[in-house]
């Protein structure tokens, strides 16, 4: 029930193109059959159909699970949609689908892949097993010769479409694979079908198998196949059933297509959207979006059929989604909430915004860096070792800009001066943020502090600078000068980032909060600065 | 120099520099006798006055008039002075000397007495050579070769006019152009006229006209304070077209600006903000506690951040964990579930942030333990980031603004209420709303407005009421429903401050030069109307 879209004019044509979204839990809208079944519900056209599990008249198609597939894809499900009659367009749509779901609910392969067989082309009973790769040989889809299972890893390592499915088996001692009675290979799931099997627009009787991690998506992405180009069976909406034995010798027949009835109260459709429509109009809502409803019981009830098509509904709330959908949600009234609050400031953050007003007030521009960076930012270039920065770092970076959050704030600031370097000098900038540390006292092993950093960048090193603007904040914060309880002191001290001699350890409030000095040469080469440079980096949170 | 004070002007700090025109040092002054006279004939002139003319009745040098020009001009509105060039007939050298004792011709027809005077004695004049011949051909004169002592020479006529001094006499006098074009030709061939390009001022009274400035001081000084001087003395204009010098400052960051804006329109509206420092996160409250299955495609590496190190999370608060595990593997609290083998391992991945939503869902659980019930308006404003693929308007970080209400019987019509002030706030009023999905709302709308200078619909934010699959294992009583909104702070930002690039705005790449240029951030001020052109 997605009506929405924007109208785009089609080039020179007349042909006017729509671009609808789709939610991305509903497989029932992406292929063309589906989402015009959904329009014409939705508009009254017609009704929503009733999609059958019918038994053959001959002999069930049977699958056979063995228990080698456990380690590696346990699930498996099967259907056969009989007597359907392809054109072009249905078999492309057919097979989009199969794509669609395979990027989608599928995750690219990884939880369900979905093979079609021409099954007049096969001779069941079927079995999917697993076995080593130098044991399956077969010919798949669009080859000409046969290949073993390795050969064909290694041909599909340079093809643009497969090679992202490999990873999921690649390193697997077996790989899953089907046969049917005569050894004839299905497919070896979820890389490649065979060639036999393959389907045509001549194809009368498919077999669909689908294989996978996860049960409950196989069954909702065979529900989905076969609901949607049932359509195109001799016996409209019917799918035939098949039968899949599981290792443990439990057999179970598919698709399920399970139908599913849920109650919900009418006055709770309207409370949760902000509406007032009767049960009858709600149900009629519902009805138009293929949730097929009726007013029963106290006549506040509303009884929903859940079609095998909308595995997105498992809650009430869904289905007040769908209610407020066909309604329209700008035909909904406003109001707003009798909520009454007082609101609070976040103490950290509100001694934050005070502390940048007075900041800029004294000078000095902010400065907006990166969180995350490199090692070299924090460690190499400021002459530390990575191992002593406590920093928490990236499993998965894609480039050595995102390896570690930063442990302090000067890299950032550093950085910003060297961008703009043809600014005129003095150059005087500063940033109040989180810097991120290990801390395995915190339940997921690592904590923020927020950091106040400020640098002087001119032709000389402005120390003095520096250090009237720490006595600046301490002033502002009402931290007295002195050793006394509550006072601020420097110290000599030293660090690898800082030129000898020329650096300050800062206390207050009796805790070393941080330091302020004049930049080691090296560190200042290393950001591709040529001035001198001061800096000041301390932590605020103890003057909450 | 244009400048509107006078007085010397100090140096530029970092923030003036690079501006044209910066204020100003001081200027010329204006004093002295020709400038004086100058506007003193300016005061009685009709109109105006030419300096060359001036010049020439001053019998000063042109250029002493001119340098008064610039200088009154430099003065602001006294005088207008406009440029002209004309071209004029000047006198060489020798043309003055003629001018002033007469042609060659006419001093040799005057040194012939009646008696005559011996043509070698003659050729001995100054003036012999050239004059001889121009006096022969004008027939002023003639020889006699038959003399005695050799040729003599004797007057023909007994006077005669000479014309050539005349007319270089006119032309001295200005009047050139009384004679005939042929006759300044010839003049000219014989190097006694040329004609000259001469740059001179069409001088007239300007708007500040007065006769006065010559006194004038450039600035109030405590002396003149202090003695009361400045009464009797007259003070030069100020240009106040001029630019002043930008004071010594300095600057908050432009999207921090913004950043404060949204703080202050959730304090107006009484939302209390949220601990969000806190930028690693479990996978359980990151996902997991907001009803996000385990195969959910953003718990995918190419789509977040997980830790090497710290790798996973210490502590979780296994009771309430335990009710998650249920809810997403075998449903509850009327869900039917995901179906699914819910992992703690899974959970228990550290991760950086994907949203603030991990922090609304820590907060949500702290009002959930505290009983009873009391409503809540909640806001933040902090980093998310995600492992995406970085283009001009994505970055691997950037901030995130939320908002949530949770209370007894809150509806879709109640979310859309509260994001309709929100927005206004913001100064966009035209609000449309879109069925979207979202793994922890239900239902879930995306907020759009129309956009005047893109002419379109365009995504402002998203929005929904949190599943009872996220709230109810947390402990909210069943009929508490929670609404929440969220948006990203730097695409307004970038729509608001024109930026087309996020790196010119966030990021060490930032252009120092708009952060200092940056104004002040009135999200619901309408732009400044567009300049008109000022009646020429």
């Amino acid at each position: 029930g997605k009506e929405q879209g924007d109208k785009k004019g089609g080039g020179a044509s007349d042909v006017v193109l729509y671009k609808i979204d789709v939610p991305a839990n509903r497989y029932d809208l992406l292929c063309l059959e589906g989402l015009v079944r959904g329009l014409q519900v939705f508009k009254e056209r017609i009704k929503a159909p009733l999609y059958k599990r019918v038994m053959p008249n001959g002999e069930i198609q049977k699958l056979i699970i063995t228990e080698e597939t456990a380690k590696i894809r346990p699930y498996a499900v099967a259907a056969v949609l009989r007597n359907i009659k392809f054109t072009k367009d249905r078999y492309d749509s057919f097979i989009e689908l199969q794509e669609k779901l395979h990027q989608n609910i599928c995750r690219k392969r990884a939880l369900v892949a979905i093979g079609a067989h021409d099954l007049d082309s096969l001779s069941g009973p079927f079995t999917f097993t697993a076995k080593r790769p130098s044991d399956i040989k077969f010919k798949p889809l669009s080859k000409t010769k046969e290949y073993t299972a390795c050969e064909l890893m290694n041909i599909y390592k340079t093809d643009n479409h497969l090679k992202h499915y490999l990873h999921i088996i690649e390193n697997k001692p077996l790989y899953p694979v089907i046969y049917d009675s005569n050894g004839v290979v299905l497919s070896m799931p979820p890389i490649i079908n065979g060639n036999h099997s393959k389907i045509t627009l001549n194809t009368r009787n498919v077999f669909i198998e689908c294989t996978g991690t996860d049960f409950t998506k196989a069954k909702i992405v065979l529900d989905i196949i076969v609901t949607m180009f049932s359509e195109y069976c001799e016996n409209q909406f019917t799918v035939e059933a098949a039968e899949v034995v599981f290792p443990n010798g439990k057999s179970y027949t598919f698709p399920e297509l399970a139908y599913r009835k849920e109650m919900v109260r009418a006055d709770l459709i309207n409370k949760k959207v902000g509406i007032r429509e009767t049960p009858e109009n709600l149900a009629k809502l519902l009805t138009r979006m293929c949730l097929k409803s009726e007013v029963i019981g106290d006549g506040n009830q509303i009884e929903i059929e859940i079609p095998p098509t909308r595995a997105d509904i498992i809650h009430a709330c869904d289905i007040v989604e769908d209610a407020a959908i066909a309604y329209g949600y700008n035909n909904i009234q406003m109001t707003l909430p009798k909520t009454y609050t007082i609101a609070n400031q976040f103490p950290l953050n509100k001694l934050t915004e005070l502390l940048r007003h007075d900041m800029a007030a004294a000078g000095f521009t902010e400065a907006l860096t990166f969180a995350l960076c490199s090692q070299e930012d924090i460690a190499d270039k400021l002459g530390v070792d990575i191992s002593a920065t406590k920093a928490v770092h990236i499993s998965n970076p894609k480039t050595a800009e995102f390896q570690v959050a930063r442990t302090t704030l000067l890299p950032g600031l550093l950085k910003t001066i060297a961008a703009n370097r043809k600014m005129p000098l003095p150059l005087k900038l500063f940033e109040i943020s989180d810097i991120v540390v290990k801390d395995s006292s915190r339940d997921v092993g690592a904590r923020n502090y927020r950091h106040l950093c400020a640098v002087y960048y001119n032709k000389n090193p402005g120390f003095e600078i520096i250090h009237g603007l720490l006595d600046r904040i301490m002033q502002l914060l009402d931290v007295p000068p002195g050793e006394k309880k509550g006072g601020y002191v420097i110290k000599a001290s030293e660090g690898p980032a800082f030129f000898p001699g020329r650096c300050a350890e800062v206390f207050a409030r009796g805790q070393s909060i941080g330091k302020l000095g004049v930049l080691h040469p090296d560190v200042i080469t290393k950001f591709e600065l040529t001035m001198p440079c001061s800096s000041l980096e301390i932590n605020i949170e103890p003057f909450l | 120099m244009a400048a509107h004070a006078p007085g010397a002007g100090s140096g530029s700090g970092c923030s003036g520099a690079g501006r044209d025109t910066p204020s100003a040092p001081g200027a010329a002054m204006a004093d002295g006798p020709v400038a004086d006279v100058l506007l003193r004939r300016l005061e009685a002139a009709d109109g105006g006055l030419d300096s060359a003319e001036l010049a020439a009745e001053l019998g000063v040098e042109h250029q002493a008039v001119v340098g008064a020009v610039k200088s009154l001009q430099a003065l602001g509105e006294i005088i207008e002075a406009e440029l002209r060039s004309t071209k004029r007939w000047e006198l060489t050298a020798e043309g003055e000397e003629i001018a002033r004792e007469g042609s060659h011709e006419a001093r040799v027809f005057r040194s012939v007495p009646p008696e005559g005077l011996a043509q070698s004695e003659l050729m001995r004049l100054p003036s012999g050579k050239v004059g001889f011949s121009k006096a022969m051909s004008n027939k002023w004169i003639r020889v006699d070769k038959s003399a005695a002592d050799g040729p003599r020479v004797f007057r023909v006529v007994d006077s005669m006019e000479d014309d050539v001094q005349r007319r270089l006499q006119l032309v001295r006098g200005g009047q050139a152009e009384k004679l005939a074009e042929k006759e300044r030709s010839e003049l000219r061939k014989r190097k006694l006229l040329t004609e000259v390009t001469l740059k001179t001022y069409w001088v007239s009274k300007g708007s500040a006209f007065s006769t006065s400035v010559s006194k004038q001081e450039a600035e109030l000084s405590p002396e003149m304070i202090s003695s009361g001087s400045w009464r009797d003395r007259p003070f030069k204009p100020y240009n106040f077209s001029a630019r002043g010098v930008l004071p010594d400052s300095g600057h908050l960051h432009p999207l921090l600006k913004v950043r404060t804006q949204f703080r202050q329109i959730f304090l107006e509206m009484g939302f209390t903000e949220m601990p969000t420092d806190n930028f690693i996160e479990s996978s359980f409250w990151n996902f997991d506690a907001l009803f996000q299955p385990q195969q959910h495609p953003a718990r995918d590496q190419h789509d977040t951040f997980f830790l090497q190190d710290p790798a996973e999370a210490l502590q979780l608060p296994m009771d309430y964990v335990h009710r998650v595990k249920r809810t997403h593997s075998q449903g509850g609290y009327g869900s039917q579930g995901y179906k699914y083998t819910w992992k703690l391992d899974e959970a228990r991945k550290n991760l950086l942030r994907t949203h603030t939503t991990a922090a609304s869902a820590r907060a949500l659980y702290r009002l959930a333990r505290k009983k009873p019930f009391t409503p809540i308006k909640y806001f933040s404003i902090d980093r998310v980031f995600r492992n995406e693929t970085l283009d001009a308007t994505h970055l691997a970080e950037f901030h995130q603004i939320e908002g949530v209400v949770a209370d007894h019987g809150l509806t879709l019509g109640h979310l859309m209420g509260v994001l309709r002030e929100f927005f206004t706030k913001l100064g966009i009023t035209q609000l449309r709303f879109k069925p979207a999905y979202n793994p922890y709302t239900e239902p879930s709308m995306e907020v759009f407005s129309y956009h005047q200078g893109l002419k379109k619909w365009v995504e402002v934010g998203n929005s929904g009421l949190f599943r009872p699959e996220m709230l109810l294992p947390m402990g909210l009583p069943e009929n508490v429903s929670v609404i929440a909104w969220g948006l990203s702070l730097e695409r307004p930002t970038m729509i608001k401050y024109g930026i087309n690039n996020i790196r010119e705005l966030v990021g060490h790449k930032v252009n120092l030069q708009m952060v200092y240029d940056s104004p002040l951030c009135r999200l619901d001020a309408e732009p400044g109307p567009p300049q008109t052109q000022e009646a020429a």
